[in-house]
């Protein structure tokens, strides 16, 4: 079955205290869809004094929301995986069309995996208790989890309603009101979003804010009047944002991208089997979402003596990948986000070539028939280099992966840590001290073990080195959302006898 | 003998900005999303200590790039461009409809001995 391009408003705006509010200055961009580059819809270019009717309106609801029980809290996040689910196709048409990245990836992963971080959420919170410990017997210590108050919450453009789905659940089934900026990119789910659940929080628990990052996010991230904030992006940003928090003393989480290692060892060519076929899967899962995943593998590290024999075969698996309209469900890989990342993933190839790296396949832009020709298509591409070279050391974002060799157990972590990122890594190997020894070894926050790209709710996710700090997903992140108070009682009617 | 160029379309839109917000500077970015583009930034945005490297002036704008990062891009020569984008950072031409973007190819072995020397 195809679909196309949905129906869009002539113009949306933001959600701010429950209702959509134009942009007071009456400022809006254009949004185009990556597929053909052509119109979406307008969305609100919000300054400043939109950033404060939001922080107004998400101050004013935070006592009464910080308030609420936690099963009330919890049943509404249960009301809005509802209300994505029933609208699932929906949802998956609008992330294509403002994405670029194709329909069966947004009908299988985007929106369900949307819809089970709430339903999560809402379960963590419910199974989940503060602690109380008596230190001696007349005194006890007791910790209460409270919220912050006001999240500031900026999201990147790779997986909007996912991203979307990452950060809002935790943050407001703690008890603490959102102001969120999407990504101006993909603005377009967080807003059907909204008109689908207007109804479903109290006004002012959640706001969106749409605009571009020096007007609108920078305002957010900076306001005194939020209480914490949570970026998705890359590190001149982070360290910006971490700036602003300074001065505002608040707490920041910071998830920043990566280079990620992906390993196979020799015994994955032990045998030509169900598993092997994973493994090839595996390598060619540096294109899927079109290579826009902060933990892309986009570094393949093949041990040398299955070197040739391995990549012929991840070659061949890349080849076969169909690259077509987005709106295909037979499609594998779609386009990518907008024109300026397509001109950088081919400036890459540019300075691939300049140090030498060899084209295993791909290394071009892909010229699609009809309206699709003005859309921003990438040809899988793999480089075959090594790890000093920059295409090995910055994330290109792009549908590319770059191949090098190793010797043994000793060399593969060597590679595998020499980035200045360590955000996700693959290890691929049947051998069962390698399964436990290499990730251990390597420096990066998720490791896939026999497996890759795999998000779930029940994970914690996060970065080690410049790839930034904190975690998401997991119980975990309900603390990343709220203060501990420490409640001392003492019991004992006597004086300390001090004065 | 320089490490960092610009392009005349690039040039342009760099001040149009200056006029416009007084004295910036470039930070090159890394990671994720809208990463590895340089942003630009107000010159007093963003903290600038001995642990960035600065490559080049461009039009009376400093381009830095964070010590860790330069030593993997030492060797290439850098040459900052424009194009039609978008971007989620707080780079000051996004709201223009425009995004800066990097050409690199590598230095020339004389202009490595040159500012490889100087720099090392």
């Amino acid at each position: 079955m195809n679909y196309s391009k949905p129906e869009f408003k002539e113009k949306y705006d933001n959600f701010i205290n429950g209702k959509f509010v134009a942009p007071l200055g009456g400022q809006y961009f254009e949004n185009t869809s990556p597929v053909d580059n052509s119109l979406i819809a307008k969305y609100p270019r919000s300054q400043k004094e939109d950033i404060e009717l939001a922080l107004d309106a998400a101050n004013a609801a935070k006592d009464s929301w910080g308030h609420t029980p936690a099963a009330t809290r919890a049943a509404l996040l249960n009301k809005v995986a509802d209300i994505i689910e029933a609208h699932l196709e929906a949802f998956a048409l609008i992330e294509t069309c403002d994405n670029g990245k194709p329909i069966r990836e947004t009908l299988n992963a985007d929106i369900p995996l949307a819809v089970d971080h709430w339903r999560y959420f809402a379960a963590c919170i419910r199974s989940e208790e503060g602690s109380a410990t008596e230190l001696d017997q007349h005194t006890l210590s007791m910790n209460i989890k409270e919220p912050l108050g006001v999240v500031g919450q900026i999201i990147p453009w790779n997986f909007p309603l996912l991203m979307l789905s990452w950060k809002l659940p935790p943050a407001l089934v703690t008890g603490n009101c959102v102001v969120l900026k999407p990504a101006e990119q993909t603005p377009s789910s967080a807003t059907f979003l909204m008109e689908k659940i207007a109804d479903v929080f109290p006004p002012g628990v959640v706001n969106i804010i749409h605009g571009f990052g020096p007007e609108a996010g920078k305002p957010l991230a900076s306001s005194a009047r939020v209480d914490k904030v949570a970026f998705t992006g890359e590190t001149t940003t982070g360290q910006l944002i971490m700036q602003y928090a300074s001065k505002n003393l608040n707490p920041v989480t910071m998830e920043l991208g990566g280079k990620s290692p992906n390993i196979f060892f020799n015994s994955v060519m032990d045998a030509d089997d169900a598993f092997l076929d994973k493994a090839i899967e595996g390598a060619v899962l540096f294109a899927f979402n079109q290579g826009e995943v902060c933990t892309c593998p986009s570094r393949i590290l093949v041990q040398e003596d299955i070197y040739d024999a391995f990549m012929a075969r991840v070659v061949e698996r890349t080849n076969a990948i169909i690259q077509a309209d987005p709106y295909d469900v037979n499609t594998m890989v779609g386009a990518q986000a907008s024109n300026d990342q397509y001109e950088k993933i081919q400036s890459y190839f540019d300075i691939g070539k300049e140090e030498g790296a060899k084209i295993l396949t791909g290394g071009e832009a892909n010229i699609l028939d009809g309206n699709l020709a003005k859309g921003f298509y990438i040809k899988p591409t793999l480089f075959e280099g090594h790890n000093k070279m920059r295409i090995f050391q910055e994330e290109i974002f792009g549908p590319v992966a770059c191949v090098a060799k190793f010797k043994d157990e000793a060399e593969a972590i060597e590679i595998a840590n020499d980035t200045l990122y360590g955000l996700g890594a693959g290890v691929w190997t049947r051998d069962a001290h390698q399964l436990y020894q290499i990730p251990r070894a390597i420096k990066a926050g998720r490791v896939w073990v026999n497996c890759y790209h795999a998000y779930p709710a029940h994970a914690p996710f996060g970065g080690y080195k410049k790839s930034g700090f904190g975690r998401e997903n997991h119980v975990m992140m309900l603390n990343y959302y709220r203060q501990t108070k420490n409640m001392l009682i003492s019991y004992d009617k006597n004086k300390l006898g001090f004065f | 003998m320089d490490r960092i160029a610009i392009t005349e379309t690039a040039t342009k839109v760099l001040n149009t900005l200056k006029a416009k917000h007084g004295a910036l500077i470039f930070h090159q970015s890394g990671g994720c999303c809208d990463g590895s583009a340089p942003m630009l930034l107000e010159k007093d945005d963003m903290y600038i200590d001995e642990s960035d490297i600065l490559l080049g002036t461009l039009q009376g704008v400093n381009f830095y790039m964070n010590q860790d990062q330069f030593e993997y891009w030492k060797h290439t020569h850098l040459t900052v461009d424009v194009t039609e984008g978008r971007g989620a950072s707080f780079s000051l031409e996004i709201p223009l409809g425009l995004r800066f973007l990097i050409h690199s190819r590598l230095l020339t072995e004389e202009e490595n001995a040159v500012l490889n020397k100087k720099n090392n």
